[in-house]
């Protein structure tokens, strides 16, 4: 069993780091959304939690026989994402039309 | 040539009816002559198929058939039967009918319902030759009951007078019981040979079938639809209705009461003769003798001039009956005819010197005096010289006596009873049969006599009598020439060698072989052996009966009175029709009466005590039901509510409204489900 060397990890960067920093990526995309009280920092969140995914799309298609596959996909990703980001604002201008506020933690109409 | 005339003959009177009844008022005035024209067309039409079908067809009997209704499988077919019987019975029907509808041109002037009386004498005489001419049970049913509410309505055409509605009413009930058995007979045959044909049932009665197998059922059968006859034709115990129909006019009684409607009982039994079974013919025999018996017995003692022809009628009807019983079918039926003759006669007589009565009681504005008791009449010979000769020949022709048509028919019955009794040992029968022969004789003269001859009991009022009008007179002149013997048979002391003899021979039984009655044979030589002696002692009787009428009530030989008073009870209960209508008044009357008090008390307590009770009963149990529903159904459907609401405020816990919150929840539930499913 050869020995573990951090050293020579860092070095030679391959699949498992790019997982890694996607990881690290969605997990602060996803403090984000559900911590932050603005809904646009939600927003924001939601594009970091795109984004990792995009990461890891790009890196399987690199590290794998799928090609140009995972490419595609994070374009997909990419003009959804933007799609994506002009509705939500629209529905946050309205939010703030509706109750003068971005502040989640006010919008609770649908409270049980 | 025998479907038309038929149909003619049926249908023209019904036609007499309908313009009477549609058209009363404007017609009223020729409404007589309309009816009677009618009628007399039957007439003729009758007397030229009868001369048509003795000489051209004098052995067969013709039928034509058409289908009526159909039902299923089940077709009932209107059909029209004509043999020697059906035919000299529409010349008997419709000669009286057309002679008493001139009768009542007279009789019936100037009353109320003029029209309306021609028109019901036009029912009638269609409803009883319809019975003549069909040639099914069925269809002879319907016109029954079409009799008997003709008769209904005639009898109680002076409905204003109580006693008029109350006898049509007893006419109507009593024949009613007796058509009920009637309807019973008809559908046993209809069950089991599934026709009503009179032909098709004895093909299969001679085929050997027989009513659910059993000899039995062929007797009852017989005797069910016997009942019929028995009410119809006045027969004990249901003759109690004909007295009482005597409140109808004189010249209905004369048509319905004497030729036609009685006869109609007589012409059953004389149509299903030949399923009759011996048993059964005794039966009807003795219930003929009985009636004749009984009502001869009341005659003697009747002070009304209609109620003594009324229960001689019945008397002589038993006669009738009593003759098809033993077999002497020829003579029983040829007594029908020549009685239908001179009874009717009686009747018109009766009816001719209660109108020249009325008259004059109209006159002498006497209102108490009643016009048909023959103690107010007496010495009306001279004043009647055409009713008194007339009403002779009627009362010799009833009697017995020779050279009268009566004689003819009378003598063949007692000589067919008394053959019978000496095959097979009835001897009462023949015995009954001279008895009522002799009575007859006596109560006939008597009312001659107290009528006619002999003082009157108030001159004043009998000098008033006239002699009736000719078209009154003239039917009389007409039966009584029908009564005398040379229209039946050229020989006067036998009517066997005769055309009528020729023409009705009685028809083979066509009943199983040990059931039957004596054969046609066997029963002639019986028959002819004791003929000459019963035929003397026939004429003895009668000679005696009227010697002892003329001691008792011309010469005043004996006291009437005092015979009476020697009898005592004996009177008594002749003089109260041997308390018949008092004894079904008790017994049937009282008894539904007393049925319905029973009933009424059942009603009272048991069954309102039920359904109160049941009340009760239901309301208990819908306490009981309402208090589970109440609490414990209620209380289901509360609590499935109260446990739903729980549920939803638990679960509503989880809706704070807040997304980030959702979002917890879907990761978190996401990460479970991970770990589970890795």
């Amino acid at each position: 069993m050869t020995e573990f060397s951090l050293i020579q990890w860092l070095a030679e960067p391959g699949l498992n780091h790019f997982l890694i920093v996607s990881a690290i990526l969605f997990s602060l995309g996803l403090m984000a959304v559900l911590s932050k009280r603005n809904v646009i920092m939600v927003l924001m969140g939601v594009e970091l939690i795109l984004n990792s995914a995009n990461i890891n799309f790009i890196a399987f298609s690199r590290f794998t026989e799928l090609q140009l596959d995972g490419h595609m996909i994070g374009l997909f990703v990419i003009i959804i994402a933007a799609a994506e980001a002009a509705v939500a604002l629209a529905i946050v201008l309205n939010i703030f039309n509706r109750f003068n506020t971005v502040n989640l933690d006010d919008i609770s109409s649908l409270k049980g | 040539m025998f479907i038309q005339i038929p149909l003619l003959i049926l249908l023209l009177p019904l036609l007499g009816f309908l313009l009477l009844i549609f058209f009363g008022k404007p017609l009223s005035r020729y409404s007589d002559w309309l009816a009677s024209g009618l009628i007399s067309i039957s007439l003729l039409l009758s007397v030229i198929l009868l001369v048509f079908k003795l000489s051209v067809h004098p052995d067969e009997s013709v039928t034509t058939t058409f289908d009526w209704v159909t039902v299923g499988t089940q077709t009932i077919s209107f059909g029209i039967m004509i043999d020697n019987l059906a035919a000299i019975m529409l010349v008997v029907v419709t000669l009286v009918s057309s002679l008493v509808h001139f009768f009542s041109i007279g009789y019936m002037k100037g009353d109320v319902r003029y029209s309306r009386y021609y028109a019901y004498l036009g029912l009638f005489s269609f409803s009883m030759l319809g019975i003549v001419i069909t040639n099914n049970l069925l269809l002879m049913y319907i016109f029954w009951e079409l009799v008997g509410i003709s008769s209904y309505l005639l009898i109680g055409h002076w409905y204003e007078k109580k006693s008029a509605s109350n006898a049509a009413s007893k006419a109507f009930i009593v024949n009613r019981i007796g058509d009920f058995g009637m309807f019973i007979g008809i559908m046993i045959l209809f069950v089991n040979f599934s026709t009503f044909a009179f032909e098709s049932i004895f093909e299969s009665i001679a085929a050997g079938q027989l009513p659910f197998g059993t000899a039995g059922w062929l007797t009852a059968a017989g005797l069910l639809i016997f009942c019929g006859a028995v009410g119809k034709s006045a027969q004990f115990p249901l003759h109690v209705w004909l007295p009482d129909a005597m409140e109808g006019p004189t010249p209905v009684s004369a048509l319905i009461h004497a030729a036609t409607m009685v006869a109609a009982g007589v012409y059953l039994v004389a149509r299903i003769f030949p399923m009759l079974t011996a048993d059964a013919l005794l039966i009807i025999a003795y219930i003929g003798a009985i009636t004749a018996l009984i009502a001869a017995s009341i005659a003697i003692t009747q002070y009304d001039i209609k109620k003594v022809l009324a229960y001689s009628t019945i008397s002589q009807l038993g006669y009738m009956i009593m003759a098809l019983g033993v077999g002497a079918y020829t003579a029983g039926f040829m007594h029908l005819v020549t009685h239908a003759a001179f009874k009717a006669g009686l009747f018109l007589g009766a009816g001719s010197v209660i109108y020249a009565m009325h008259n004059v009681l109209h006159k002498q504005h006497d209102h108490h005096t009643d016009a048909q008791d023959i103690r107010n009449m007496g010495g009306l010979k001279s004043k009647m010289p055409i009713t008194y000769a007339t009403f002779l020949i009627f009362t010799l022709a009833i009697s017995g006596i020779p050279l009268t048509s009566g004689f003819l028919s009378k003598d063949e019955i007692l000589a067919g009873a008394f053959g019978f009794s000496t095959l097979n040992g009835h001897w009462i029968l023949p015995l009954i049969g001279f008895l009522v022969a002799g009575l007859t004789a006596f109560y006939m003269f008597r009312l001659l006599i107290l009528t006619f001859h002999g003082e009157p009991s108030d001159k004043s009022r009998i000098e008033g009598i006239k002699e009736s009008p000719l078209v009154m007179t003239i039917p009389l002149m007409i039966l009584a020439a029908l009564s005398l013997f040379f229209f039946y048979s050229f020989n006067p002391f036998g009517a066997s060698s005769g055309w009528f003899y020729a023409a009705i021979e009685r028809p083979a039984s066509i009943v199983p072989e040990l059931l039957q009655p004596a054969s046609n044979s066997l029963f002639h030589g019986a028959v002819s052996s004791i003929h000459t002696f019963a035929m003397i002692l026939s004429i003895l009787i009668a000679a005696g009966g009227v010697l002892i009428a003329f001691a008792i009530y011309q010469w005043k030989k004996v006291s009437a009175d005092q015979l009476a008073e020697k009898a005592g009870f004996l009177y008594r209960g002749s003089q109260n029709n041997w308390y018949f209508d008092e004894v079904y008044d008790k017994v049937f009357t009282g008894g539904i009466l007393f049925l319905t008090k029973v009933l009424r008390w059942f009603d009272e307590n048991i069954i309102d005590g039920a359904v109160n009770g049941i009340a009760v009963l239901a309301n208990g149990v819908s306490r009981i039901s309402g208090w589970v529903d109440h609490n414990i159904v209620d209380g289901l459907v509360n609590g499935t509510a109260a446990t739903a609401d729980r549920a939803g405020g638990l679960l509503a816990k989880f809706q704070t409204g807040k997304v980030q919150t959702y979002l917890v929840f879907i990761i978190f539930s996401f990460l479970v489900l991970f770990i589970l499913i890795l």
